[in-house]
């Protein structure tokens, strides 16, 4: 199944090589040597160590049998994981109780995103951006506002129509398609298929690449939507006067109200 | 804060302050891990706690890539536009307090704002700026989406949700155009609706529903209020909630190029 890394495979065959040549010498002073050396050292309280020798020579019975269990298992290590033959007694090389059956590599279970990307803290690294610019905004509609007053214009009389009467800027696009089709292609059926064409568009639109060189189609044809949508409104905003009949701004006048 | 406090009265100060910061009532307030809790030194993890343990975590992961945060790539216009709507919500509420939707009163209480309430022309201006501004930066943001190739699997049915809140961007902005009651604003909404009322089928019938009778008047300026201050509203708040929900949930913001 998986390959066990080249350094965990060395390591245990050390350790596999290390606890055979301790076993042969162990074997037989395993108790009394044991004992006032760790006593010497070692601040485990008497009634502790006591119960930990009586429990190492109850185990001794059956110690044989778990050595021969433990020389199976870690050649088992290529892959699959074997259940120890018996209960595990005070086991490993170096006094680990645990031991090492079978390495899972990462991909073989979860599946794990590829290369981890480059990202930075939102705080400081967003946030200010942001705060900036909303501070700039704020003050360039404060400052344009001490300025400029918004329009009012006399009460709304509805038996006194201004000549030219326009919509709202972003709607004089529209107004000016009145002047190309039938109302209800330039009032309904265009700007309809215009939102349509503009929901639909990503189903559509198939390329996997966002790269601009690999989608000129999409790029031409959303470029010449927003040029005509500007161009029409400009029409409209500035080159329509009473009448709305075709002036230049710069000899009849502005007729354009925000 | 807790040092230049120091300096005037070293005990008693930082006493009041430790008192304050380890009271049931100031635990309750901010969160644990929250900066305020226990002051803000600059590292990692507290750097992930700013975001994690206050209200900015609905809108912002603890990290992003990169490029997202680079002006270039963004103009900041998405996030501009919906500033733009909270700048619009905090003058327009001001402008309610002044405001009367009724034909006799409207022009006159908008004129009375500009000349005798403080600040009243400020706001009004602001208000009114603001809103063309708003138009223009969330089709701008519409421009950059697209040429970024942005719209692409999974990201599709965000951009068809940004189209329905360019639509109701558009639409608020109409619905207050008519709010002044003056011959600028009557005559707009005139030659809106009748464009409108070219409807195929029953283009009467939206016209009559949108001018809440069969000609401008009183009546069309409660409707439109009520759809400008309320019910507009409520509803591109509710499809801006889904909007950012999505921007994060489909990765972030799409990129780099």
């Amino acid at each position: 199944m998986t390959e066990i890394p080249e350094h965990l495979r060395k390591r245990a065959e050390e350790a596999r090589a290390k606890a055979a040549a301790a076993k042969a010498e162990d074997a037989a002073p395993a108790a009394e040597a044991d004992a006032p050396a760790s006593e010497a050292e070692s601040k485990i309280p008497a009634h502790l160590l006591e119960r930990a020798k009586a429990a190492r020579s109850k185990a001794a019975g059956g110690d044989a049998a778990a050595a021969g269990g433990s020389e199976v298992t870690p050649a088992a290590g290529g892959g699959t994981a074997v259940a120890p033959a018996a209960p595990p007694v005070a086991a490993g090389p170096g006094g680990h109780t645990q031991r090492l059956l079978t390495v899972v590599k990462s991909g073989s279970i979860q599946d794990v995103k590829a290369a981890p990307q480059d990202k930075v803290h939102v705080w400081p690294h967003l946030l200010s951006v942001e705060f900036v610019a909303a501070l700039a905004c704020l003050a360039f509609v404060f400052i344009f506002s001490i300025f400029v007053n918004a329009p009012l214009l006399e009460l709304a009389d509805i038996n006194k129509t201004p000549n030219p009467s326009k919509a709202p800027w972003y709607f004089l696009g529209l107004q000016e398609l009145l002047a190309l089709f039938h109302p209800m292609v330039a009032g309904v059926l265009l700007p309809g298929i215009g939102l349509g064409g503009l929901m639909i568009a990503p189903y559509i639109d198939k390329n996997p690449s966002a790269k601009p060189e690999d989608r000129k189609f999409a790029v031409a044809l959303f470029t010449i939507f927003l040029m005509s949508c500007a161009v029409l409104t400009m029409i409209g905003s500035f080159f329509r006067g009473p009448g709305q009949l075709f002036v230049f701004p710069w000899t009849a006048g502005l007729f354009f109200e925000l | 804060m807790a040092k230049t406090m120091q300096n005037k009265g070293p005990s008693k100060v930082s006493e009041l302050i430790d008192k304050t910061q380890s009271s049931q009532a100031w635990n309750s307030i901010f969160r644990p891990g929250s900066i305020f809790r226990k002051g803000y030194t600059d590292s990692p993890r507290n750097r992930s706690y700013v975001i994690m343990n206050s209200v900015l975590y609905h809108l912002h992961p603890v990290k992003v890539k990169r490029h997202a945060v680079k002006v270039s790539y963004t103009l900041c216009l998405g996030g501009l536009s919906f500033f733009l709507f909270i700048l619009l919500t905090v003058t327009g509420i001001f402008l309610m307090f002044f405001y009367r939707p009724t034909a006799a009163q409207a022009w006159n209480d908008i004129y009375h704002l500009q000349t005798s309430v403080t600040f009243g022309l400020l706001v009004r201006n602001m208000h009114r700026w603001s809103a063309h501004l708003m138009v223009l930066s969330v089709f701008l943001h519409m421009a950059r989406v697209f040429y970024h190739g942005a719209y692409t699997p999974p990201r599709e049915f965000n951009w068809v949700i940004g189209v329905v809140l360019l639509l109701l961007t558009l639409l608020l902005s109409f619905t207050g155009y008519l709010l002044p009651w003056d011959q600028l604003a009557l005559w707009a909404v005139t030659v809106g609706t009748n464009m409108m009322g070219y409807t195929p089928v029953f283009g009467n019938q939206v016209r009559f529903v949108l001018l809440g009778g069969s000609e401008i008047g009183t009546d069309t300026l409660l409707r439109w209020y009520v759809l400008h201050v309320l019910m507009l509203p409520f509803v591109i708040v509710i499809f801006m909630a889904i909007h950012f929900w999505r921007v994060r949930k489909d990765g972030g913001i799409s990129g780099p190029l």
